[in-house]
């Protein structure tokens, strides 16, 4: 905000633009994004539509894993998890909508890579997803580990970076296969249920909801390992570091929950709690949060409205949902996984 | 024939003669049928016979036919994308309107001022309706979908390109070097590119254009590249019926006393446009089917819609279902403006 007139109105517009920066955020250090959302009132996220990540229920509502992330920041933000915006766009516009500022962050499954860091002025959050190239095979062939693929027939989609992912994975193991490159996407999992190929390679996130598409799902089994990886993260512009951080802490509360054992139901039993460091995360000691410029119960806000980050998995692509993914490398660091959030301190 | 003989039945039946007629003719029917026959059987299986009508995404599943239960139970979205459900009247009553517009406008005798007037209040009604103000709740643009988009992008561009399309066709043939340039620049540019790549350049680059801190609603962006895309595609086929009209015409008129401009308005213009009625519905029909494109700016239109209902988790991948309800939607407005075409063509061809 620039003001080119006098003194008195000018503070007067200062106390205005606090008054609409809320209680929750220092107008200080805000930057042009965060500014925008302020005075629009309301969080633009750019996704994808994408069965359990990003799709619109019956009633024309998101619904979906990254949209979770998307209603959490708006509780950040405003304390609302209602103010957010959801646009679907194609994946070669994203990154320029972006750019041109018609989103405020991409929660679209943007893959994290230098390229983008560094050429095209994005910045990106903590990873909420790891993906990654995985190998969908039929139970009855009897394989529990990609190693053990020896002279399988494996389906590959055209035009993808999955075809060399999966000749150096072989070559590596030193086992044969042969690779089936197959162009439509409605007969790549057709080859898989005729029996023309043993096996399909695709992202694992991308396989899961073939595999929800089958006539016979329990049949089929996306193997443990991953040939590439595909970390899916939270992309900003470039140039208000301010925005970035709470998208960052927005993703870690939601960890840092479910290592606690906070969830949507118990959080507030948690409130009671004598634990100086659950005490200072949930706001109940408030000197966090009044040293950070945020609500000190953001981190309750959040739970509260969406639930941990357990929780917002298993709600939509988890093992009881007809996506059906294992948690695998996106368990927490203490349970074997990759999810891991920095202290709340 | 040289013999005098009687009219046979195939001489008097052009469908018969056509079909049957001779060896090729009767060799492609008998191909036809039998292709005909071939994917007939199958397709009204999946279509009817082993299609579920209600039910769930699991009884679906279960059967081998079309999952007509899913367009049931997301009949809303489609035709609404992501519309707020409570206010879908709004939107119903934004399409009636449109559509009634329409169906007025395919009547000849109703052509004039006042037919042009109620264009232009019945897009600002529409618009009021679907967007709110005064007494209704205000919902934004991003928020509208499905068959209201595609009806108002549609109609509203054609509307908006009409006029303009009438200028640049006149510019192109204007005596005066300098607006010709600018016409025959314009005209070529914008028939040169794909529209898609205008529809990009209106929602990324031309942000980027503006003042920070200014905005243009993404629809209004959408809608006016359309127009612009629309007015040099109509401009051409304007500017052929104005070729088609001899200029003695113009030289008639003129020698009677009228103006340049009622020589334009009240006999140039009305035999132009009515030469080319047919080329202009036939780019209607092509620009009805165009506006799906807007997908890729991440608008909800009816196309959209009916692909995004089908990635809901709860039901998974019925993609052949919403292709084939949103194909017979499309498939109704276009027949009916085929069909009407013709009739339109024979209905003007009077001496």
């Amino acid at each position: 905000m620039s003001f080119h007139f006098g003194f008195a109105q000018g503070l007067r517009a200062a106390t205005v633009a606090l008054a609409i920066s809320g209680a929750f955020l220092t107008a200080a250090k805000a930057g042009p994004t965060l500014d925008a959302i302020q005075q629009r009132g309301v969080i633009k996220v750019g996704v994808g539509t994408s069965p359990g990540f990003f799709a619109p229920d019956s009633g024309g509502k998101w619904q979906g894993f990254f949209v979770d992330f998307g209603r959490a920041l708006a509780v950040t933000v405003f304390n609302d998890p209602s103010k957010v915006e959801f646009t679907s766009s194609s994946p070669q516009q994203r990154l320029p909508a972006l750019q041109a500022g018609e989103f405020d962050i991409l929660l679209s499954g943007v893959t994290q890579t230098i390229t983008r860091a560094f050429k095209l002025g994005f910045h990106f959050g903590p990873v909420l997803f790891y993906d990654g190239q995985g190998i969908l095979v039929k139970k009855s062939l009897g394989v529990e580990k990609a190693v053990d693929l020896d002279g399988a027939t494996i389906g590959v989609q055209s035009g993808t970076t999955g075809e060399l992912n999966i000749a150096d994975f072989f070559r590596k193991t030193g086992k044969k296969y042969t690779p089936v490159v197959i162009e439509d996407s409605k007969e790549f999992v057709a080859a898989l249920e005729s029996g023309r190929v043993d096996a399909l390679t695709q992202d694992s996130s991308d396989l899961a909801i073939r595999r929800s598409q089958l006539a016979k799902p329990d049949d089929y089994v996306v193997l443990p390992e991953r040939l590439s990886k595909e970390p899916l993260v939270p992309a900003v512009r470039a140039g208000d570091d301010r925005w970035l951080e709470i998208v960052n802490w927005t993703v870690y509360a939601t960890i840092q929950a479910e290592e606690f054992g906070i969830t949507q139901a118990n959080v507030d039993e948690f409130l009671k709690s004598d634990d100086p460091s659950i005490k200072r995360f949930l706001g109940v000691d408030t000197s966090l949060g009044e040293a950070i410029g945020l609500d000190p119960k953001f981190a309750y806000n959040i739970i509260k409205a969406v639930g941990n980050y357990g929780e917002i998995f298993e709600r939509n692509i988890g093992p009881k949902t007809p996506v059906a993914f294992e948690r695998g490398y996106n368990q927490l660091w203490t349970k074997g996984g990759l999810i891991y959030s920095p202290p709340f301190r | 024939m040289s013999t005098l003989r009687p009219p046979s039945l195939l001489d008097r039946s052009p469908f018969l003669k056509a079909t049957v007629g001779s060896g090729g003719n009767l060799i492609l029917s008998v191909a036809v049928l039998i292709v005909a026959a071939l994917l007939a059987p199958p397709l009204i299986r999946w279509l009817l016979i082993d299609a579920t009508f209600t039910g769930t995404a699991e009884s679906c599943k279960a059967a081998s036919g079309a999952c007509w239960a899913f367009v049931g139970e997301k009949l809303k979205f489609i035709v609404l994308g992501f519309y707020p459900q409570d206010q879908a009247s709004r939107a119903y009553a934004a399409s009636a309107l449109l559509m009634a517009l329409l169906a007025l406008s395919a009547a000849p005798r109703l052509w004039g001022r006042w037919l042009a007037g109620g264009w232009i209040a019945g897009l600002l009604a529409a618009i009021w309706m679907l967007g709110g103000g005064g007494p209704l709740s205000p919902i934004p643009t991003e928020k509208w979908g499905g068959l209201p988009v595609t009806l108002l992008l549609s109609l509203g561009s054609f509307v908006l390109a009409f006029p303009l399309a009438i200028l640049l066709a006149l510019a192109r043939r204007s005596k005066l070097g300098g607006i010709r340039l600018y016409a025959v620049v314009l005209i070529e540019t914008v028939r040169g590119v794909p529209f898609i790549a205008i529809l990009y350049a209106a929602t990324l680059l031309f942000p980027l254009m503006l003042p920070a801190g200014a905005a243009i609603d993404k629809f209004a962006r959408a809608a006016v590249a359309l127009s612009i895309f629309v007015s040099a595609y109509l401009a051409e086929i304007i500017r052929a019926g104005l070729q088609a009209v001899p200029s003695g015409q113009a030289e008639a008129a003129a020698s009677l006393g009228l103006t340049q401009w009622q020589t334009l308005r009240l006999v140039v213009l009305p035999q132009a446009l009515k030469q080319v009625i047919a080329p202009i519905v036939n780019l209607a029909v092509g620009i009805f089917q165009d506006t799906t494109l807007v997908a890729i700016i991440g608008m909800f239109d009816l196309l959209n819609a009916a692909r995004a209902a089908a990635t809901d988790p709860n039901w998974i991948g019925f993609y052949a279902e919403a292709y084939v309800f949103a194909a017979a939607i499309y498939f109704a407005f276009c027949f009916v403006a085929a069909r009407y075409s013709l009739w339109l063509e024979r209905h003007l061809r009077t001496p």
